[in-house]
C-alpha cells in the first residue's frame, strides 16, 4: 500500500484511458501527459498501461507500506524522498516507511509518480482512472491508501534516462478538425497568428482560453469530441477538450491538437502563453 | 433505398467524420446505425476502433494508429456505396416511469404557464410522446431525446442551474432528456425518474443504445421512492418492448 499523509491539490490514479465506452458517453480519461508516463513506465519496465498518479500543481505526501521501485517525471515539483531531493526519471529503490514529499512547483503542472508493477487500484469499466461518477471520487484525500504489486528482486536494467524536456514548448501543433473549412479567413487568420493565454478556467475536462477571437452563428448537430478537440463557442472563446472531456458537443471543432500538443498543453496551467501552428 | 450522400472530413490524424444531410430524421439515423454495424462487425474488428454515432454523423476513432485520410475515405466511399440490406439488429423501445410530483418537477408549473396550459396537459404531452434516441454524450449515459410534440417546445432556462439531481427529466428546444447523474443544466426540469440510466458496475452500463426509443409514464410519488428502493437494490427491471424491423 501507499498512504496518502496529505493529499496535495489534485491527485488522481490513472492509466492509459477507458476504452470502448464512448458510445455511451463515457470519456476516456487516462493520462493527462502520455509522454512523460510512458518514459517512467518504460524505466521500471511497466505495461504501457500501468497505472501512475497524476499529482497536479501541490505534491501530495505520501508513505510507502512495503517495499518497490519507484520513479517520477513530467513537472517538476522539488520532490523528496526522506527529506532527500531527488531526480524525475530515475529509478529509486523504495523501504517500508519511506516518505515521499513535494515542494515548490518548478517546471510544469502535473507530475507522475509510477511504481514497478504500477498501481493496482480497483478497475471500473476496464480501467483504474479515477473519473466521478464512473469511478466513487475523483481524487486522493487524506488517509486514502493506494495497493501496488509486490515486486521482488527486480534489477532495472537502466537506473536514469536523460529525457529531452518539452516542459517550455509552447507552440501547440495541431491539425484540421470537422467544421475546419467553414470557419472564416479572418477566424483562421487570429488562430494560427497571435498566442493565446491558459485561462484559469483548465481541468481534465477542458481547458479553455482567454483571448476571444471573431464570433460567429454557426449553428449545427451535436456530434462527437475527442480529447485535443479545439471547439469555438459562439462568443469566439476557444476551449480546448482534455481526457476528461465530454463525448459529444454542439460547438465548432475548429482544430485538432496532436498528441504531444495534448502532453504540452497538459503542463500547462492558467496564465501560461501558447500558440497554435498548423501540420 | 436509396443510401443518403456522406461527407467524410479530416479529424486530427486518428479519426475521421462521416456526415450525412444535417438534418434530424429517422431515416438518417437507421442509415448510420446500419453502417455503424457494418463496419464494426466487417472492417474495424480490432480492439483499437471505437466508433461513435450521434444525430448525423459517425466518428470513426483508432487511438494508435495515424490513418492515411485519402485511402480510408476512399475506403469508406466504396463500402458505403456497397452497403446492402442486412438484418436489424434488436432495437428497443423501454417504458419509463417518471413522478411529476411539484418536489422533483421544479420547472412545471413555469412550463404550463409559459405554454398556456394547465400541468396535467403539459404531462399528457410528455407522456405521449414516443422518442428517439438520437445520441449519447454531454454525460455517461444522456440521452439526446428527438421527437418532443411541438406544443412542448421552450427553450432552455436563461440561467442554468448549477446543480441538477440525477434523474431530473428535462426538456429543452426540440429535445427531452434525464440527468442520469448529478450535474449543471440548464433544461426545463418537469420530473424525476428513478431508473438509473447509467450504472459503472455493470458490464454494460447503460442499457439504451442509440437508435433505441423511449416512452415516459406517469406515477405517483410513493411509486417513484418505491422504484427508486427497487433500483438501489438491483431488482428493478425496466420495461422493454423489442421493436419490429
Amino acid at each position: 500500500m501507499l498512504k496518502v499523509l496529505k493529499a496535495g491539490f489534485y491527485t488522481t490514479i490513472q492509466d492509459a484511458g477507458r476504452f470502448h465506452y464512448r458510445n455511451k458517453g463515457v470519456p476516456v480519461s487516462g493520462v493527462m501527459d502520455e509522454i512523460s508516463v510512458f518514459k517512467v513506465n518504460s524505466l521500471l519496465e511497466n505495461e504501457e498501461s500501468a497505472a501512475v498518479l497524476e499529482i497536479t500543481m501541490t505534491g501530495p505526501t505520501l508513505i510507502f507500506e512495503k517495499e518497490t521501485y519507484m520513479a517520477l517525471g513530467g513537472a517538476k515539483m522539488s520532490a523528496t524522498l526522506n527529506n532527500l531531493p531527488i531526480q524525475n526519471y530515475k529509478v529509486y529503490m523504495i523501504n517500508k516507511g519511506d516518505i515521499l514529499s513535494f515542494g515548490r512547483l518548478e517546471k510544469g503542472f502535473r507530475s507522475y509518480l509510477a511504481v514497478k508493477g504500477g498501481f493496482t487500484s480497483k478497475q471500473v469499466l476496464g480501467s483504474r482512472s479515477f473519473y466521478q461518477p464512473i469511478t466513487k471520487y475523483n481524487r486522493l484525500t487524506d488517509n486514502d491508501a493506494v495497493p501496488f504489486a509486490v515486486q521482488e528482486d527486480f534489477q532495472p536494467k537502466i537506473s536514469e534516462i536523460k529525457v529531452a524536456s518539452f516542459l517550455d514548448d509552447s507552440v501547440l501543433e495541431v491539425n484540421k478538425a470537422p467544421e475546419f473549412d467553414i470557419l472564416t479567413d479572418k477566424q483562421l487568420e487570429e488562430i494560427f497568428s497571435r498566442t493565446f493565454t491558459v485561462a484559469h478556467e483548465n481541468n481534465r475536462m477542458a481547458y479553455q482560453l482567454s483571448e476571444t477571437i471573431q464570433a460567429h452563428t454557426i449553428s449545427m448537430l451535436t456530434s462527437a469530441t475527442i480529447p485535443g478537440t479545439v471547439q469555438l463557442t459562439p462568443a469566439g472563446k476557444l476551449i480546448v477538450l482534455m481526457k476528461d472531456g465530454q463525448t459529444t458537443g454542439g460547438y465548432p471543432r475548429a482544430v485538432q491538437l496532436t498528441d504531444r500538443a495534448i502532453c504540452i498543453l497538459a503542463q500547462k496551467k492558467g496564465g501560461d502563453i501558447i500558440s497554435f501552428k498548423l501540420v | 433505398m436509396n443510401s443518403p450522400k456522406i461527407n467524410i472530413k479530416p479529424f486530427g490524424v486518428h479519426s475521421v467524420l462521416i456526415e450525412w444531410p444535417n438534418e434530424v430524421s429517422e431515416i438518417i439515423l437507421e442509415k448510420i446505425l446500419h453502417f455503424e454495424r457494418f463496419l464494426t462487425k466487417e472492417v474495424f474488428t480490432n480492439k483499437e476502433w471505437e466508433l461513435v454515432p450521434s444525430y448525423n454523423s459517425l466518428l470513426i476513432i483508432n487511438r494508435t494508429k495515424q490513418l492515411d485520410f485519402q485511402k480510408l475515405s476512399s475506403d469508406i466511399h466504396k463500402w458505403y456505396l456497397q452497403l446492402k440490406e442486412s438484418p436489424k439488429p434488436d432495437r428497443y423501445l423501454w417504458r419509463l416511469p417518471v413522478s411529476y410530483d411539484l418536489e422533483f418537477g421544479l420547472d412545471l408549473e413555469e412550463v404550463a404557464s409559459q405554454l398556456h396550459k394547465t400541468k396535467e396537459e403539459i404531462i399528457a404531452l410528455h407522456t405521449g410522446a414516443t422518442y428517439t434516441v438520437f445520441g449519447i454524450g454531454f454525460l455517461p449515459g444522456f440521452m439526446y431525446l428527438g421527437g418532443i410534440d411541438k406544443k412542448l417546445e421552450m427553450p432552455r432556462k436563461a440561467t442554468p442551474r448549477s446543480r441538477v439531481v440525477k434523474g431530473a427529466v428535462g426538456i429543452a428546444g426540440k429535445q427531452a432528456g434525464i440527468y442520469p447523474q448529478e450535474s449543471p443544466g440548464g433544461w426545463n426540469i418537469i420530473g424525476n425518474c428513478a431508473v438509473p440510466i447509467f450504472d459503472a458496475s455493470k458490464e454494460n452500463p447503460c442499457f439504451v443504445s442509440v437508435g433505441d426509443k423511449i416512452e415516459f409514464y406517469k406515477i405517483s410519488k410513493a411509486e417513484h421512492d418505491l422504484c427508486k428502493i427497487e433500483a438501489e437494490v438491483g431488482i428493478y427491471k425496466p420495461e422493454k418492448i423489442k421493436i419490429d424491423a
